[in-house]
């Protein structure tokens, strides 16, 4: 059938007709990676060569020179940037764990549970997933001081554990664990808690992963609670020192710090992804919205 | 006899008691099942639909935060009134951005992610990878850093990249101030945000391209299907309108939560000229600058529907009628 082309769809080896989407594709890619990679190369350009004219992309002589100073900067009030940046490490490894057990927990009361409200709950969480929480920010920070979180390191992480697309994904992703493996489990003796963390958690590895690289990438780049749920300067985290170093110093000179600090903050993005890409795609494929 | 009689009754206390244990067992399982899901119905109770509902309620107040809300005048629409009638900001510069900005960059947004994840099924696994991941980088940055991106890019002296070249190629003779001027900020406002929008739906739709069956478009050309456009549009897009719709409503809510790239790429707010202020930088403006907190929730209600009507249309595309 020479007219057939549907299996041409995640091909297994090179065909010509493929080049046409290389020659679009590759252009694309690179398109999209330039301006990440240019302040990348910023970080490592010495004073000289940020102020050249015209720029130059690439660096001549990398030096370190603009992390030195970064680490040596402290914000007006005489706070040093390793306490932001271990501010953000700390807040964000405890809402990325407490986020994993939650949304793991609801999952799976969601999918394997019977009981009335069920399908209620999941519609609810289903709206939400369209939640722009932006758009209530101030009722948000009612809420947060008036249960008392303002200006504590808790109003970095309990705002933002409720996280309606990880639930989302993850339920859709633990319907696929046969109950019977389940039932099986409790004939043997086993608690929830138990067939939660011992069958459940390692069979939906890949949603957790998924969830946890949302969560990562929310509360690592987030500046809102450090904007407005917290005053204290020795609680904020690194995304908001960013911020304070961008506004303050805008000449060629503040350039290559911010670009220092945004490398810092793109690196672990970016490593995490790559190691849990795999995972990604895997929860994906059940993500659909019936 | 005797010993009958006390099999019988053995029998029964069994039975008795198995039954009582599945109580107790249904019990224990109903408590435990409340137990899973009271975290996250607190936390999203308080964090989601609280917030939504003091948002509603105060639209209707006056409120500055210093004294207790008050029921505002004209049956308490007083804010909205004003909103759609007095508030010159809102009417000449923010609505039409947020509507210009959100219309390209969700809805186009949504369509690039799907033409590029579609292209990305057309070839092999790894190039795939790396290419997925080259697409989706800008969407993990984050705000922040993409502002100190395109601040450095759009840089409005001649050591900024985009203006040097332009210098060089003879097309300007004068550095042109993108960010500050007003003139350039919105264009390049959607350009940054399309620019960073193949996320988590891209992801999803990608995945959903992938897992249609095959058998389906070998059947699909015996019944006289002729080319890949008919292809997409007959058995791709039916097949994974799931992943469509997820990818849709992830469209949607990413291109309003982007909203402060306006202000992170000039540096303040309002931005310059209102050029490229939007409805969030206007809840920001009044509640956060002004404390007219009614107002602002006003705003916030008014924004809420705006994105609830995208969504809707979505689930009218791809939704599944029942």
């Amino acid at each position: 059938m020479a007219s057939f082309l549907g299996t041409q769809i995640n091909p297994k080896r090179f065909h010509r007709s493929q080049l046409k989407f290389y020659i679009l594709l590759v252009p694309i890619g690179l398109f999209m990676l330039m301006p990440v990679l240019y302040v990348v190369l910023q970080a490592f350009k010495p004073l000289s060569e940020l102020f050249l004219f015209p720029p130059r992309f690439f660096v001549t002589n990398p030096t370190l020179e603009n992390f030195a100073r970064l680490f040596r900067t402290a914000s007006g009030t005489g706070v040093p940037m390793t306490r932001y940046l271990f501010n953000s490490i700390i807040i964000t490894v405890l809402t990325i764990g407490l986020t994993l057990l939650i949304t793991l927990a609801t999952g799976y009361a969601l999918s394997k549970k019977r009981f009335k409200a069920k399908k209620t709950l999941f519609k609810i969480n289903q709206t939400a997933l369209m939640f722009v929480a932006t758009a209530v920010a101030i009722p948000r920070y009612l809420v947060v001081s008036t249960l008392g979180l303002t200006n504590t390191f808790a109003a970095h992480v309990i705002p933002y554990l409720a996280m309606p697309v990880g639930l989302f994904l993850v339920k859709q992703f633990i319907d696929q664990v046969p109950d019977e493996l389940i039932e099986a489990a409790k004939i043997d003796g086993a608690n929830d808690w138990h067939i939660l963390l011992k069958i459940v958690g390692p069979l939906v590895k890949p949603a957790l992963a998924t969830v946890a690289i949302l969560s990562f990438q929310m509360i690592w780049n987030s500046t809102e609670s450090s904007n407005i749920y917290v005053i204290d300067e020795t609680k904020k985290t690194f995304a908001f020192y960013m911020t304070t170093l961008t506004s303050a110093s805008s000449g060629p000179a503040g350039v290559g710090i911010s670009a220092a600090a945004g490398l810092i903050m793109f690196l672990p993005n970016l490593l995490i992804f790559i190691i849990m890409q795999g995972n990604v795609m895997d929860t994906m494929s059940h993500s659909g919205i019936k | 006899m005797n010993a009958k009689s006390l099999k019988r009754k053995e029998q029964l206390s069994k039975v008795m008691s198995d039954s009582l244990d599945h109580l107790r067992r249904l019990k224990t399982d109903k408590n435990s099942t409340i137990l899973l899901l009271a975290p996250y119905v607190l936390l999203f109770t308080m964090f989601i639909i609280i917030p939504v509902v003091v948002a509603i309620t105060l639209s209707f107040t006056y409120f500055n935060v210093i004294e207790m809300p008050k029921f505002a005048e004209f049956y308490g629409f007083y804010n909205y009134i004003m909103i759609l009638t007095q508030d010159e900001v809102f009417l000449r510069y923010v609505l039409p951005n947020t509507l210009k900005y959100a219309i390209i960059t969700g809805p186009g947004g949504y369509l690039l992610s799907f033409i590029m994840a579609w292209m990305l099924s057309q070839i092999q696994a790894t190039p795939r990878k790396i290419l997925a991941l080259a697409l989706y980088t800008p969407s993990m940055l984050g705000g922040v850093f993409i502002g100190v991106i395109f601040r450095t890019i759009f840089s409005g002296d001649k050591s900024g990249y985009i203006n040097s070249i332009l210098l060089n190629m003879g097309l300007i003779s004068t550095p042109l101030d993108f960010l500050q001027s007003g003139d350039y900020l919105m264009n390049i406002m959607i350009f940054v945000t399309l620019w960073s929008s193949m996320g988590i739906g891209f992801l999803s739709m990608l995945a959903g391209i992938l897992n249609v069956n095959k058998e389906m478009y070998e059947a699909a050309y015996i019944d006289g299907i002729k080319n890949r456009l008919q292809e997409i549009f007959y058995i791709t897009i039916p097949s994974m309108k799931p992943q469509m719709l997820f990818g849709a409503v992830m469209a949607i809510v990413g291109a309003f939560n982007a909203g402060g790239i306006g202000v992170a790429l000039a540096g303040s707010n309002p931005t310059p000229q209102y050029a490229g202020q939007l409805i969030v930088n206007h809840i920001d403006d009044y509640g956060f600058i002004r404390y007219e907190m009614g107002y602002a929730a006003a705003l916030s209600v008014i924004l809420l529907a705006i994105i609830l009507l995208f969504s809707r249309v979505a689930y009218m595309l791809f939704g599944e009628k029942d």
